[in-house]
C-alpha cells in the first residue's frame, strides 16, 4: 500500500516539470515535424499536406547551404577559441596575482553585457573611417580605411570575433570554479615528485577539468547555433547572406517572409543537427572524462 | 475563504473590471504604430492620439508603439493569425500585397461613403497613392512617408573651387564633382569621398533612385512582375558599382545606413543620398553649412518614395472600423499633418497641408523641407510585390553581390529575375 502511495506522489512531484517539458519543448518539435510536410497557410488557403516537397525545396536552396556553411565555420571558429581562452584566462586569474579581482570582473563584463548591447558596442568599433579600428590603424599606422562588415571575405570573422569576446568570460566563470575545487594537496604532491608546472598542468588539472570541458563545449556547441541577436544589429545577414546563420535564417523565413511550412523544415534540419552534435559529444567526451 | 465565495468574488470583480471599461467609452480601438527614426515621432503620435481622444467621448484609443517597420508588421501580422489584430496600423506601404494575400486588411472603400470622402482620397498625392491602391481599390492612406534627397556639403564644395549653391544634376555631374572632393592624406589614404549612397540592409530603396533616373520600373503595380534583368536597371547598378570602382568617388563595399549621417557630420563624405526623416538631424547636428537638393538626374528625374500608410484590420466590428476610419480621416487633415510633419521631417501627403499657416511659416525659416514635396512630382512607387519580404530580400541580395564585387551587375540581378519569376507565378 504503502509502496504504490509513494509511485504516486512521485509523479506528482515530477507533474509540473513533466507538464512544461511537454508544452513547451516536446509539443513544439512534434509539431514542427508534423508542420514541415505541410504548405505554409495564407489568408483564405489553409495548409496541406504536400509530403516531402518543403525538402526538396531545401535541398536546391542555395541560401540554406550557404547558411549551413556560414554556420559550420562560424562554430569552428568560435568553440575552440572560445573555450581554450576560458581556460587561459581562468588559469591567469586563479594564479596568485595582484589585482586578480580585477581581472577576473573585466573579463566577466562582457557576459553581463546582453548580446544587443554587445552589437552596438561592436558596430562602433567596426565601423569604417571613424571607428575604433580605424582610429588606430590610421593613426598608428598611417593604414587606409577597412570596412569589415561591408566584405562578404571579412564579415563572417568579425563576427566571430564578437562571439567569442561575449562567450570566453562566461565559460572562464566555469573553468575558475572547477580550478578551484581541485585540492591542493595534488599540486604539493606534484612538486614534492618533481613534475614541473606544465606537466602537472597536463596530467592532473585538465583531467580534472574535463566534466567542466564537456559542459563548457556542449554550451559552446548550443550557443554557435541559438546566438544570433547581434545579426540583427550588425550585418541583417548580408552582403549577399556572407553573415547570415541558420537560425537567422529561419527567423527571416518565418517572420518577415512567412514561409511558416518551410521554416519548419529548416527547423527540424537544426533540431536533427542539434542532436546528433550533442550526442556525438557525450559518446566520444565520455570514455576521456574521469568523474570523480 | 470557501471555494464558492472566491468564485462569485472572482466573477463580481471581473464584471466591475470589464462593465467599468465598457460604459467608459463605446467603441475601443488598439492601434499599432512603428518608430524608423529616433527623437519626437513617438509622442506627437501620442499626443495627437490623446487630442482625439479628448475630443472625441465615443472612442478610445489605445496607440502601441510596435517597434521597427518590419517588427510592425510581423506583430501584426503574428496578432491577426492568433485572432487578435489592432483595428488600426501603420505598416510600410509596400506590405499591402503581403497584407491582402493574407486577408487581414479591408480596402478604404468600404467605408467611403459619401462623395467627400471619394474626393479626400483624391487629395493625396498621387506619388504616394502609387504604393496604396491596387486592383482599383484604395488599401493604404498615406501617413508617415518620406522620400531620399541629397545632402551637401558647402563648405567642401567651396573648399575645391565648386559653388557652394549647386549641387550635381546628373550622374555625370555626380561623378565629375565627386573627383574634385575626394581627398587623400599623405599616405594615399582617402580621407573624405566624393558621394555616400548606403547600402546596408535595405539597399533596393536608394537603388530605386538609380532605376527610375534610368527610366525604368522595377514592379509592375499588380505587383507580380519584376523587371530585374532589364538591361536599364543593369545599366543603374554598373553606374553605382562603378561609383566606387572605376571613379573612386564612393567608399567600397556595403555602406552602413545608421553611420552615414555621422560621416557626414564628420567630414568623411561630402555628398550624401538619406531619407528626408534625417532633415532635423542634419539641420541639428551638421557643424557646417549644407545643402539640400533633389536626386540627380539621368535619363530623367526620379526617387522613390518610403514610409508607412494607415491600414485597417478585417477583424473588427463595423463601429471600430467607422471610428478608425473617422480617426485617420481627423490626423491627416492638415492642421494635424502639419503638427506631424513639422516634429519628424516626414513629408506631409497632401497639398493643402503646405499652404496651413503652421507649414508656411516653417518652410520660410527651413527651406530645405520644400525639397522633398518638389521631389514628389518625379517620384515613383517604392518597389512592392506579393510576397514583398522575401522579393526584396532576393533582390538585395542581387544588389549586394554587385556592390561587393563577388558577381557581375548582369549575373546578379539576371538570377534575381529568375528566383523572383518563380516566387510570383503563382500570382500571375
Amino acid at each position: 500500500m504503502l509502496h504504490r502511495r509513494e509511485w504516486v506522489y512521485g509523479w506528482l512531484f515530477l507533474s509540473p516539470a513533466l507538464l512544461f517539458l511537454f508544452a513547451f519543448t516536446h509539443y513544439p518539435a512534434l509539431n514542427t515535424i508534423i508542420s514541415s510536410f505541410f504548405s505554409t497557410p495564407k489568408g483564405r488557403r489553409p495548409a496541406k499536406f504536400i509530403g516531402p516537397e518543403n525538402y526538396q525545396t531545401l535541398l536546391q536552396d542555395e541560401v540554406f547551404w550557404k547558411v549551413l556553411e556560414n554556420n559550420f565555420w562560424f562554430a569552428v571558429g568560435t568553440i575552440p577559441i572560445s573555450v581554450a581562452l576560458a581556460l587561459a584566462m581562468a588559469l591567469w586569474v586563479n594564479s596568485q596575482l595582484k589585482g586578480k579581482t580585477m581581472a577576473r570582473v573585466a573579463y566577466f563584463a562582457p557576459t553581463v553585457l546582453p548580446l544587443i548591447a554587445v552589437a552596438n558596442i561592436w558596430l562602433f568599433f567596426y565601423t569604417p573611417g571613424f571607428g575604433l579600428i580605424d582610429q588606430l590603424r590610421s593613426g598608428l599606422f598611417g593604414l587606409p580605411a577597412i570596412n569589415l562588415l561591408g566584405n562578404p571575405d571579412t564579415v563572417l570573422g568579425a563576427m566571430i570575433v564578437v562571439a567569442i569576446w561575449k562567450e570566453a568570460g562566461f565559460f572562464m566563470i566555469f573553468y575558475l570554479a572547477a580550478l578551484q575545487s581541485i585540492p591542493p594537496v595534488l599540486k604539493e604532491a606534484a612538486d614534492i615528485e618533481g613534475a614541473g608546472n606544465f606537466y602537472y598542468l597536463r596530467k592532473v588539472v585538465i583531467p580534472l577539468l574535463m566534466p567542466t570541458t564537456l559542459f563548457v563545449s556542449v554550451n559552446a556547441v548550443i550557443n554557435s547555433f541559438r546566438l544570433v541577436d547581434h545579426i540583427f544589429v550588425m550585418t541583417e545577414g548580408g552582403p549577399d547572406n556572407a553573415s547570415s546563420l541558420l537560425l537567422f535564417y529561419i527567423y527571416e523565413t518565418a517572420f518577415q517572409y512567412w514561409q511558416t511550412g518551410y521554416a519548419a523544415t529548416l527547423t527540424v534540419v537544426m533540431l536533427l543537427l542539434l542532436s546528433v552534435l550533442a550526442i556525438g559529444q557525450f559518446f566520444l567526451f565520455d570514455r576521456k572524462i574521469h568523474y570523480r | 475563504m470557501k471555494p464558492k465565495n472566491l468564485i462569485s468574488t472572482i466573477l463580481i470583480t471581473s464584471a466591475l473590471l470589464f462593465g467599468t471599461a465598457s460604459t467608459a467609452s463605446a467603441v475601443d480601438l488598439e492601434f499599432y504604430f512603428p518608430v524608423a527614426v529616433g527623437g519626437k515621432a513617438a509622442d506627437t503620435i501620442q499626443a495627437l492620439t490623446d487630442e482625439y481622444v479628448a475630443a472625441n467621448s465615443g472612442v478610445n484609443i489605445d496607440a502601441v508603439y510596435a517597434g521597427s517597420y518590419k517588427e510592425t508588421v510581423t506583430k501584426a501580422l503574428t496578432a491577426a493569425r492568433g485572432g487578435k489584430p489592432p483595428q488600426l496600423s501603420v505598416i510600410l506601404s509596400v506590405d499591402m500585397f503581403t497584407l491582402i494575400d493574407e486577408d487581414v486588411i479591408i480596402p478604404f472603400d468600404d467605408l467611403m461613403q459619401s462623395d467627400e470622402d471619394k474626393a479626400w482620397v483624391e487629395g493625396f498625392y498621387p506619388a504616394f497613392m502609387e504604393n496604396s491602391q491596387t486592383g482599383g481599390k484604395t488599401y493604404g492612406i498615406p501617413f508617415q512617408r518620406s522620400t531620399p534627397v541629397l545632402y551637401w556639403n558647402k563648405e567642401a564644395f567651396a573648399e575645391v573651387g565648386l559653388d557652394p549653391n549647386t549641387p550635381p544634376t546628373t550622374w555625370e555631374e555626380t561623378i565629375e564633382f565627386g573627383k574634385k572632393l575626394v581627398k587623400k592624406d599623405a599616405d594615399g589614404n582617402v580621407t573624405r569621398w566624393g558621394v555616400r549612397i548606403p547600402s546596408s540592409g535595405f539597399p533596393y530603396w536608394l537603388f530605386q533612385g538609380l532605376s527610375t533616373q534610368n527610366d525604368v520600373i522595377l514592379a509592375n503595380s499588380d505587383g507580380n512582375q519584376t523587371n530585374f534583368d532589364d538591361p536599364k536597371v543593369v545599366e543603374a547598378l554598373e553606374y553605382l558599382v562603378d561609383l566606387s570602382g572605376k571613379h573612386g568617388v564612393m567608399a567600397p563595399g556595403i555602406i552602413e545606413w545608421g553611420a552615414t549621417p555621422k560621416a557626414f557630420f564628420e567630414g568623411q563624405t561630402a555628398m550624401m543620398w538619406t531619407s528626408t526623416g534625417n532633415l532635423t538631424n542634419v539641420r541639428n547636428n551638421a557643424p557646417f553649412d549644407f545643402g539640400v537638393g533633389l536626386l540627380p538626374a539621368n535619363k530623367r528625374r526620379g526617387a522613390p518614395t518610403g514610409g508607412g500608410n494607415f491600414f485597417i484590420f478585417r477583424e473588427a466590428s463595423d463601429e471600430q472600423k467607422q471610428a478608425a476610419f473617422d480617426f485617420v480621416k481627423w490626423i491627416t487633415a492638415p492642421k494635424q499633418s502639419a503638427k506631424w510633419t513639422i516634429a519628424t521631417g516626414y513629408v506631409a501627403p497632401r497639398a493643402e497641408t503646405w499652404e496651413t499657416t503652421e507649414m508656411q511659416a516653417y518652410t520660410a525659416d527651413f527651406p530645405p523641407a520644400l525639397v522633398a514635396r518638389d521631389q514628389l512630382e518625379f517620384a515613383v512607387a517604392e518597389l512592392s510585390t506579393y510576397e514583398n519580404q522575401r522579393v526584396t530580400a532576393i533582390f538585395n541580395d542581387a544588389l549586394a553581390a554587385a556592390i561587393t564585387g563577388t558577381k557581375t551587375p548582369a549575373d546578379a540581378l539576371s538570377e534575381a529575375q529568375k528566383k523572383a519569376d518563380v516566387i510570383l507565378k503563382d500570382y500571375r
